[in-house]
């Protein structure tokens, strides 16, 4: 008989429907997640914006320390990258896509003849370089949900200590948002600090209408710098780690959908299917029974037992077929 | 005067203040409506904001502050008003601090964390 093929069926469009639910509910749960996470990008977005704009108001007010993190290097030989990925996986090509992109970077400094470290964030991220013999100065996990400003200085602190011990430049790799649907993966220059980006603030606020006179500082120009550029590294790392946080959960949500969605056609195929070995099944059993009966029949015994028997059997075919 | 009171993870204050008063590592300065354009680091201490609907103090872990164009834009890793401060952890680190620094009186960052720590309870406590 057909059913052993039925019940095999049932059970794994059970299973699927069991998988189903956990994908859904993981969907759902990212997509929740990103509203909050963009929300957080927005909020420390005032942050970075005002600390940029002070240190572009000491530079052009004569501050122009000459601190290590603003100086352009004669010579590269050695690149830090910093690379942000999540610590989960089933966010489809979120983790591969910018640690491919790093080692692809890592592969073009090599040519180069330059060397690299790294600086990890992400527990996925330290599987793949760990994996492929990658040698790691620093890594980082259990953040990549909601990293918080504390988790973005450490950072910070392990990509300067790379700068100031041997590193020309620090580079940093991560998964832009720019919006729900868009989000891409970008290496940035992290150090020494981006000049052009300070003029550019600077710029900004001028037009804005900037102070009327020059600054006055307390203390010192450059000891303020002093204090203030490590600040604004941790700034830029920790937006870097909010965007990033915000794409991995805009990629989950997508992957989430995609595995929802065939999970739903899946179950539709295998539901149809299933139904057709039942209808098979039932319609062998019918006529076996029609052909005994008419054997039967011929004999001259038991007919009315037979016929209740045909006409349930048969009830049960229509209602197959509904 | 606009004043704006911002921490890496979010804007913690935004309004109209009267008077600001807060401590620069040279010490402490008052700001008042149509103050020169200023640029400064803050130390560990007390700032006051004179907001429309009175006093807030707030106890401040460094930072920066900048004045221009008659708006206040403070910047500061951690700042909290009295209600925010747990007074018992304070306390802690309080004594944490002053053991720190019994036992070794160069030990700066002992000295800031004594310092934090004194200024919280002060904070707390004026309320």
């Amino acid at each position: 008989m057909a059913s052993g093929q039925e019940r095999i069926l049932r059970r794994r469009i059970r299973s699927i429907d069991a998988t189903k639910k956990i994908t859904r509910a993981m969907e759902l749960i990212a997509a929740s997640r990103i509203v909050r996470a963009q929300a957080r990008v927005r909020a420390a977005r005032p942050y970075s914006d005002k600390v940029t704009a002070v240190i572009a108001n000491l530079a052009s007010a004569g501050g122009e320390a000459d601190h290590p993190l603003l100086r352009e290097p004669a010579e590269v030989t050695k690149v830090a990258y910093v690379a942000i990925a999540a610590d989960r996986g089933l966010c489809g090509g979120y983790n591969n896509n910018v640690l491919r992109a790093t080692e692809r970077a890592i592969a073009a400094d090599a040519a180069e003849g330059r060397d690299y470290e790294l600086v990890l964030s992400g527990r996925k991220a330290l599987g793949y370089f760990r994996f492929r013999d990658y040698r790691i100065a620093a890594g980082f996990e259990g953040f990549s949900d909601q990293p918080s400003y504390a988790d973005a200085q450490q950072v910070a602190a392990a990509a300067t200590e790379l700068f100031e011990n041997g590193c020309h430049r620090v580079m940093l790799a991560y998964t832009q948002f720019h919006s729900m649907g868009n989000q891409s993966v970008a290496i940035v220059p992290f150090m020494p600090l981006d000049t052009g980006e300070l003029d550019e603030a600077d710029g900004a606020e001028s037009s804005a209408g900037g102070p009327e006179g020059g600054y006055e500082f307390e203390p010192e120009p450059a000891v303020i710098l002093e204090r203030l550029l490590p600040r604004y590294a941790e700034a830029r790392l920790y937006s870097a780690l909010l965007e990033a946080s915000a794409s991995e959960h805009a990629a989950r949500q997508r992957a989430m959908k995609a595995a929802t969605d065939n999970a739903e056609e899946l179950k539709t195929n295998l539901t149809r299917v299933m139904n057709r070995a039942r209808q098979d099944a039932i319609t062998t059993e019918i006529m076996e029974i029609v052909g005994g009966a008419e054997a039967l029949a011929q004999t001259g015994g038991a007919v009315d037992l037979l016929s209740d028997t045909i006409e349930a059997r048969t009830a049960d075919l229509f209602r197959a077929r509904e | 005067m606009q004043v704006e009171l911002v921490s890496p993870e979010a804007v913690l204050f935004s309004g109209e203040c009267s008077q600001v008063v807060t401590r620069t590592v040279d010490g402490d300065i008052a700001f008042l409506d149509h103050h020169a354009a200023f640029i400064g680091a803050l130390d560990i201490g007390q700032t006051q904001l004179w907001a429309s609907d009175g006093i807030v103090t707030l106890a401040l872990n460094r930072g920066f502050v900048e004045v221009s164009n008659n708006v206040v834009t403070i910047l500061s890793d951690a700042a909290y008003a009295a209600d925010e401060i747990d007074v018992a952890a304070a306390q802690a680190d309080l004594e944490a601090a002053q053991a720190a620094v019994a036992a070794d009186a160069d030990d700066d960052e002992a000295k800031a964390a004594l310092a934090w720590a004194e200024t919280r309870i002060a904070v707390a406590s004026a309320d």
